[in-house]
């Protein structure tokens, strides 16, 4: 591939990203309200987004082979435990980003 | 009377510490990037091009494999639809927060992705607190740690060796507890678990790489089919 074709790559995912960030706020103005059944979607859709990314990010994590997916699941109670004890959301990242960097290096 | 100058100051100064788990994260994730670059055999200004002007992890990765292969600009524009597919119930969610925020919304639609969105979306902003300003400082500095990583990987490349094994379960502990923010939130946790249902589900039976837009779909109707119950929940609760 030449340095142009390379370049015409690169523009065409910033286009798919760009697509992908502004066609809602363009299909939904500010100006135009918003029709309800949308407004309901804004509402509800987070809650469900949110546990799209936690599994998103456990989406390698082999539960039949390898460690079992046992020091993520530790490091997830640690994180929950420490979030509901203080509610401070660095200690809780922290305290259970560590922890689980322990257990992937010295232990299991 | 605040000046616009101290407005600014105060909400950079209360943005900073929500960014600092993507710090770690991104710079982990941005080396780890440029450095795939570097190895790939691309000059540093590639992945410093690409974090700037793209902001999606994923999608860049993918990229690598497509600057490598033959040219097809159709296919790359549609695989990139297909990773970014999510971006599209971001903006669904955002449409009102990010209502009024002046010239600074076309950059936070710009940098919306995963990070900046959950930011955003679930920062408890104090009432003294400039939104629009924050909100753009939580944008805009999780595009500069990608950004400054994704460079820094494609200079060093190869020259870093540092035991880092283990750090990128940064994001994950950063995504479990802001679904933990949203589950106090919330009065029912029905679409909580709609999203983790449907996306395990999804997962084991599409596999790793396919299972984002199947969720999407299944989060989807089932959010349409209870439509009426959960807006009955709101307003009786």
């Amino acid at each position: 591939m030449t340095v142009f074709q390379q370049f015409i790559i690169i523009g065409m995912v910033v286009l798919g990203t760009v697509l992908t960030r502004f066609l809602p706020f363009l299909l939904f103005p500010a100006g135009k309200p918003t029709p309800k059944y949308i407004q309901y979607l804004g509402k509800v859709l987070p809650s469900a987004m949110f546990g799209m990314l936690v599994i998103y990010c456990l989406k390698n994590v082999s539960i039949f082979t390898g460690s079992h997916g046992i020091p993520e699941l530790l490091a997830i109670f640690l994180v929950m435990a420490l979030h509901m004890w203080k509610r401070q959301m660095l200690l809780s990242i922290a305290g259970g980003t560590l922890f689980y960097m322990l257990l992937v290096q010295w232990i299991l | 009377m605040q000046t616009q100058t101290q407005t600014i100051r105060k909400a950079f100064r209360c943005a900073f510490p929500h960014t600092l788990p993507i710090f770690a994260g991104f710079w982990f994730l941005g080396l780890t990037y440029g450095i795939y670059m570097n190895v790939s055999g691309f000059p540093f200004w590639y992945p410093a091009l690409m974090s700037l002007t793209i902001f999606a992890g994923s999608a860049e990765f993918v990229t690598v494999n497509l600057l490598l292969g033959a040219f097809h600009p159709l296919q790359a524009l549609a695989l990139t639809l297909m990773i970014n597919a999510r971006h599209l119930f971001y903006g669904i969610s955002m449409l009102d927060k990010y209502k009024g925020t002046g010239w600074k919304k076309i950059y936070l639609i710009f940098g919306m992705c995963d990070e900046s969105f959950s930011i955003n979306y679930t920062a408890r902003i104090p009432e003294d607190i400039d939104r629009s300003w924050f909100m753009f400082f939580v944008t805009l500095l999780n595009h500069l740690y990608w950004f400054s990583g994704a460079t820094l990987g494609g200079i060093f490349g190869s020259l870093i060796h540092f035991n880092t094994e283990g750090l990128d379960f940064v994001m994950t502990a950063m995504f479990v507890v802001i679904f933990m923010e949203q589950w106090l939130k919330e009065k029912q946790h029905i679409s909580s678990f709609i999203g983790l249902g449907c996306s395990v589900v999804c997962l084991s039976l599409f596999g790793a790489d396919h299972f984002i837009v199947p969720s999407m779909i299944a989060i989807f109707v089932l959010l349409t089919c209870l439509r009426r119950p959960l807006e009955k929940g709101e307003t009786v609760q």
